[in-house]
């Protein structure tokens, strides 16, 4: 199955692939509605829930001309009958082109990809990958930085259990950047990463304050959320809940060109008057979800960019 | 002693808490016709106590022979004909383990679908293919449903 072109992990993907599906993406921002996949059908399989990924997926298929199959609530499906992975991807592959696929246990994705040769995108498996949303974080950073190179990539808040910023370092490892990792010692970055770090010559920095005088090194302000339920001790929890909160007078020092980054949903750690400064950047971030994911079913579908500089379909809008 | 064999294998220096995954992993006890003895808690110079067995009339490939690597990396093996050690070896642990290891994350998929494990071996880890959690190889525990890989 070497012919499988599946999305399933940052980890495997190449500076160069990264660069070109940057570009992909940006033919997408510039024309976002077009007929290139007119006739195909996307599968949206959504084992769990999560309704803001699957609806950018959605738009992008829909967008592109796709027709769109699937589920999202395990309770309507077999899966909760007992039917396996294997039997549902089977079936649905008789069905459609691609399977967009989130799954609550981690490594479903690449066993997925293993059953078929319908290519698996991965929306998420368990606590282990996200790609499209490492790829829109990645895009996002170029489009407000203009460069990837050399960056300081500042990611705050729960560094233990965030899957997106772990795939961000990963993902950055080809663009020599320096990231300061900020969170309580209960959430701070797990060892095997900043072995990851060392081990691929990415410079690093700790913190556990946070205040204007770190901040004013940034061009990335990467914030997470600080979920009580990760917290063993609650004490803990109500001693450092309020210190990774970000708000407008914390940005009194920030570069012009720095930008705050949120993978969304946010609760409370980015505080209402911080949405009007410049530095604000998560709901374009959430829109950028939309060209990446459009570039990513392109490319597992083996569109490729001259394919795609070529499509005058979107004159038709 | 154990009994001499006069053909067979002949498996050595297996430490005595690991005796009974050996016996799982070659599945010596689905071998009905040939003889089986088995030295349990043996005096050893050098582990202090080891255990051995002696399989007659049994070749393994070099495939089963491997995987024991995984429960006992120091074991030697001897291939017996007419009462000689015809050759002798250790085991080498392969890069790719399939359907031997239980991963230890609860939610891996290959806990939870009827699928073979998947390892990679990197010195004295191992990690899962699936959701790449690691393991240090002395810890590991095996599959309930051994060799259906
Ligand atoms: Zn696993």
């Amino acid at each position: 199955m070497s012919e499988n072109r599946s999305l399933v992990s940052i980890a495997g993907l190449s500076r160069e692939k990264i660069l070109y599906l940057m570009e992909m993406a940006h033919e997408f921002e510039t024309h976002p509605n077009r007929k290139i996949l007119d006739g195909r059908i996307v599968a949206t399989l959504f084992f769990e829930p999560s309704t803001r990924t699957r609806l950018s997926f959605e738009t992008a298929a829909n967008r592109l001309g796709a027709r769109v199959i699937g589920f999202t609530d395990p309770k309507v499906t077999s899966s909760t009958k007992g039917e396996t992975l294997k039997d549902t991807i089977m079936m649905v592959s008789n069905y459609s082109d691609v399977i967009v696929m989130r799954h609550y246990l981690e490594g479903a994705a690449l066993y997925a990809s293993e059953l078929t040769p319908v290519p698996i995108v991965n929306a998420g498996d368990g606590a282990h990958q996200h790609p499209s949303q490492t790829l829109l974080d990645l895009y996002t950073i170029l489009q407000t930085q203009h460069t990837l190179e050399h960056l300081n990539i500042y990611l705050v808040g729960d560094l233990k259990y965030g899957r997106t910023v772990h795939s961000l370092i990963m993902a950055m490892r080809h663009f020599s950047p320096t990231f300061h990792f900020i969170a309580p010692k209960e959430l701070a970055m797990p060892a095997e990463y900043k072995q990851y770090c060392q081990a691929n010559g990415i410079n690093y920095v700790e913190h556990e304050d946070f205040n204007e005088d770190i901040i004013a090194g940034a061009d990335i302000l990467y914030m997470t959320r600080v979920q009580r339920e990760r917290f063993s001790d609650l004490m803990e929890y109500e001693r450092v809940k309020d210190v990774y909160l970000l708000n407008a007078s914390m940005l009194a020092k920030a570069k012009p060109n720095m930008r705050i980054l949120h993978p969304l949903p946010r609760v409370n750690e980015i505080s209402q008057d911080v949405d009007a400064t410049p530095y604000a950047y998560y709901f374009q971030q959430a829109l950028n979800g939309l060209y990446a994911r459009e570039a990513i079913i392109c490319d597992v579908l083996g569109i490729s960019l001259d394919d795609i500089r070529a499509d005058k379909s979107y004159l038709k809008f | 002693m154990v009994a001499a064999i006069e053909n067979g294998t002949v498996i050595d220096h297996i430490p005595s808490d690991r005796l009974f995954e050996v016996i799982r992993l070659l599945r010596i006890e689905e071998l009905d016709h040939d003889t089986v003895f088995i030295g349990y808690h043996l005096k050893s110079r050098v582990m202090g106590t080891k255990s051995i067995i002696k399989i007659a009339n049994r070749f393994f490939s070099e495939q089963e022979l491997n995987s024991l690597a995984v429960v006992a990396p120091n074991v030697t093996l001897s291939i017996i004909r007419d009462f000689e050690v015809e050759a002798k070896f250790r085991v080498e642990l392969p890069h790719e383990i399939c359907g031997i290891i239980k991963c230890n994350n609860p939610k891996c998929i290959c806990n939870n679908e009827p699928m073979p494990t998947r390892f990679i071996a990197q010195g004295n880890t191992v990690k899962c293919y699936y959701c790449e959690k690691e393991q240090e190889l002395p810890a590991v525990k095996l599959t309930d449903d051994l060799g259906k890989a």
